[in-house]
């Protein structure tokens, strides 16, 4: 009797850790995708009726054996790449990836070339002008 | 000559910025577009023990147009699905997205039912399919079950005029 509710506790222990181990999955790509409701929230940090819906579609795909890149996928799928807030890599979107760092690159060579010619020492005088300077002095 | 630079410079942001703001951030380009329309079983909403499926309407162009009876923009839009839906171009099916048949009912008892038929989509599962994410939402698909164009909010008569009309009469000189 005892060692049978021993048992019953363990199990219980298990799912419930298992079930922790679920939600953090959930939560994690929730983290990563989008609520195209709100667009400036992810579905975990949003609580449109949609986000919840997209929400428990994570759990019941991650609790029937998906993995991560596969509900990711599903999402795309639906809502386009405009639902995962880490943008992929590829021709449509080179600008948005490297355009910072080309204006970063830009702005760092203006500001060298600006540099250079501050310090660049002032040209001698001719004798013309400093003759004007000390007229003007006096 | 540098002056003019600087003012260039601040030119091109302006058109930058401008054009940026011409754009609709809520209209997401959709996936879906050229790509086959998802499929689905649903029961009707008239009459839920007979079922309606997208591979029902092979053969010919139809609308597919998503609403709600708790949708304030789908009362606004509804005179538009009334019209396209009046001038014959095509079918209109309408997906009642996550209503509840008492409530659906009597919205179109109250606002006329422009629809062939609806379908009740209670837990918004299919319209999760076909990236839903505001209703209203509209949908042209042809007559192979390919999605050609999607509408995202109400349709206007502008959009209606514009886009949806000549689609559709596109896809019937196709045929």
């Amino acid at each position: 009797m005892r060692s049978s509710l021993v048992a019953l506790a363990l199990a219980a222990g298990a799912a419930l850790a298992q079930d922790a181990a679920l939600e953090k999955r959930v939560m994690g790509l929730a983290h990563e995708l989008r609520c195209l409701v709100c667009q400036n929230q992810t579905i975990a940090d949003s609580s449109a009726p949609l986000a919840v819906d997209l929400r428990n579609q994570i759990r019941e795909q991650l609790a029937r054996g998906a993995s991560e890149r596969e509900v990711r996928e599903f999402m795309v799928a639906r809502y386009g790449d405009f639902v995962l807030y880490k943008p992929p890599l590829k021709a449509t979107t080179l600008a948005l990836w490297f355009g910072p760092f080309l204006l970063l690159a830009a702005g760092a060579l203006l500001l060298w070339r600006r540099l250079a010619r501050r310090r660049a020492p002032a040209p001698p005088l001719s004798e013309a002008e400093r003759a004007r300077a000390a007229r003007l002095l006096e | 000559m540098r002056l003019a630079w600087v003012l260039a410079a601040f030119a091109a942001l302006v058109g930058l910025l401008a054009a940026g703001l011409t754009r609709n951030p809520r209209e997401v380009p959709s996936p879906l577009i050229g790509k086959p329309a998802p499929a689905f079983q649903l029961p009707q909403l008239h009459a839920p023990e007979k079922r309606f499926a997208q591979k029902d309407m092979l053969g010919k162009a139809w609308v597919l147009n998503v609403w709600a009876s708790w949708c304030p923009p789908c009362l606004v839009e509804h005179p538009v699905v009334t019209a396209l839906a009046k001038s014959g171009l095509a079918p209109v099916v309408g997906l009642n997205y996550k209503d509840r048949r008492e409530d659906a009912l009597p919205w179109l008892k109250r606002n006329g039912d422009p629809y062939q038929l609806s379908v009740a989509d209670a837990d918004g599962r299919i319209a999760m399919d076909y990236g839903v994410y505001g209703v209203p939402e509209t949908y042209v698909i042809d007559r192979r079950g390919t999605i050609r164009y999607k509408h995202i909010g109400p349709l206007t008569p502008e959009v209606v005029r514009d886009k949806v009309e000549p689609l559709l009469k596109e896809l019937a000189r196709a045929l």
